[in-house]
């Protein structure tokens, strides 16, 4: 029978929440690495009992570990992400240079094709790969080389290069976004990198036609459409549908459009998910009443849904890799709140229910679907 | 015999609660220390210094006799008392963040 397994990263720890696929009764188990920050954790699309996890503390830094029975038992693989070359500077929140400098791995995104392939967005902004499973990783120095790297700059949540999206259809085209740089793609796999930021428009950036700088909180793609993507911005929720070429945004009747967490309908690829949080200085829903908004037209109209949701007294936050979809026949919705609940869905968003609420803060949902 | 106390996340990776005894060859140092650390759990390196140019972590700091001996010289000689077992070494997560 299918099943889906919900990865989930915390403040303090990681946890793994398993169901049938009828989605009704969950299994918790963890913590595992109790006390670290967990960023994120993927499976293997080719081998979803190969799992990868970003494990991390300002004290003792990073490290990454490594799966291959689903999650059952874990083993550190390598550590080490050394920039290439001379990594120069950035600018800082002030302006000044500021050099480059390894924080942590924010997210990971395990090839499409090899279990042993897998790319990682780092703080401070760059791209990692491995090919050996995670042993050894090099920079794709590409991206943070290209002419605009050195006057990006941090926004409030550090550096960080945070959306990885391979392109189902060509595997050599990528795109990422990084905070506050904006989203930039490669068509070479790598090697050479654009922005892709034109029709993005940012409070405090005075050149309307600005190539970076722009806040961007996520991106998202459905894969019968790798040239349509999806974005949350620091404010604004925005399309493309010439792979970043040019952005329209979709806001449209949305009750406020900042946000991080954006994502798509496993079967309809204009089925568009986001939860509106109120302003960049609240990061709490609207009215104290956690709503998760729906577009079924590929954005601009957007419909609240709230059964299940708490609709009073909550001020919680959805962070940016908290969201995820699963492919069975009634695609599933799961997401987790700075409060330590995990939401699902077992009906597109219609209804949902809190299969865990009193987790370390999340940071991060991913979910898979198992045969 | 050299006895080391590691703070919890540390304890947490290399899967011991207890303090470590560790056969330290040469010169006992932190430096030699560490060394034979991560030599016995691969899974520590990069924790508590740069793998590559050895320096310390910034919120890591190493006690030994009650002693901050964090900035001493990473060869220098650590205490009678640590060579000889009588106190451990301690690593140490900084306090900081309330």
């Amino acid at each position: 029978m299918s099943g889906v397994r919900v990865l989930v990263g915390t403040r303090k720890g990681a946890f793994i929440l398993r169901s049938d696929g009828l989605r009704k009764n969950w299994d918790v188990s963890g913590p595992f690495f109790g006390g670290w920050e967990m960023y994120h954790l993927k499976g293997s699309p080719v081998d979803p009992d190969r799992i990868y996890a970003s494990q991390a503390t300002s004290w003792f830094g990073q490290l990454i570990q490594r799966s291959n029975d689903g999650g059952e038992t874990w083993e550190p693989v390598g550590n080490q992400f050394n920039y290439d070359g001379v990594p120069g500077t950035h600018q800082w929140y002030d302006g000044t240079p500021h050099p480059w400098e390894f924080e942590r791995v924010w997210h990971l995104e395990p090839s499409l094709t090899d279990p042993d392939t897998v790319l990682a967005g780092v703080e401070d902004a760059a791209l990692f790969q491995t090919t050996d499973g995670g042993v050894s990783w090099s920079e794709l120095s590409g991206l943070r080389n290209q002419d605009s790297g050195s006057s990006w700059q941090p926004g409030a949540g550090g550096m960080c290069l945070h959306s990885i999206i391979v392109s189902p259809k060509d595997p050599d085209r990528i795109f990422v976004a990084i905070s506050s740089a904006g989203a930039f793609r490669t068509d070479d796999g790598g090697k050479s990198w654009r922005p892709i930021n034109k029709g993005l428009h940012s409070e405090g950036i005075p050149d309307e036609d600005a190539e970076v700088g722009h806040c961007v909180h996520h991106i998202t793609m459905h894969p019968s459409k790798p040239d349509t993507l999806f974005m949350q911005k620091h404010w604004d929720v925005m399309r493309t549908d010439n792979a970043g070429d040019s952005w329209v945004e979709v806001s449209g009747n949305l009750p406020t459009d900042f946000g991080f967490a954006i994502d798509v309908h496993a079967h309809e690829p204009e089925t568009v998910y986001v939860v509106p949080i109120k302003s960049d200085s609240e990061h709490y829903p609207l009215d104290g009443q956690l709503r998760v908004y729906r577009s079924r037209s590929g954005g601009n109209e957007w419909e609240p849904l709230t059964k299940g949701l708490p609709q009073s007294n909550c001020y919680v936050d959805v962070l940016r890799d908290a969201m995820s979809v699963d492919t069975l026949e009634s695609c599933g919705l799961y997401f987790g709140t700075t409060g330590g609940q995990v939401y699902a869905s077992n009906d597109e968003g219609d209804s949902w229910e809190a299969i865990v609420r009193d987790l370390p803060a999340v940071l991060s949902v991913e979910v898979q679907t198992l045969a | 015999m050299i006895r080391v106390v590691l703070p919890a996340h540390l304890k947490t990776l290399v899967n011991e609660n207890r303090e470590i005894e560790l056969e330290v060859a040469g010169v006992i140092s932190q430096r030699s220390v560490i060394d034979a650390l991560e030599n016995r759990y691969p899974v520590l390196l990069g924790t508590i210094r740069d793998p590559t140019t050895k320096k310390r972590r910034p919120f890591v700091r190493f006690f030994a006799c009650e002693e901050d001996i964090s900035h001493d010289d990473p060869e220098a000689p650590l205490p009678e008392a640590v060579v000889g077992g009588d106190e451990p070494f301690f690593v140490i997560g900084a306090m900081a963040g309330g």
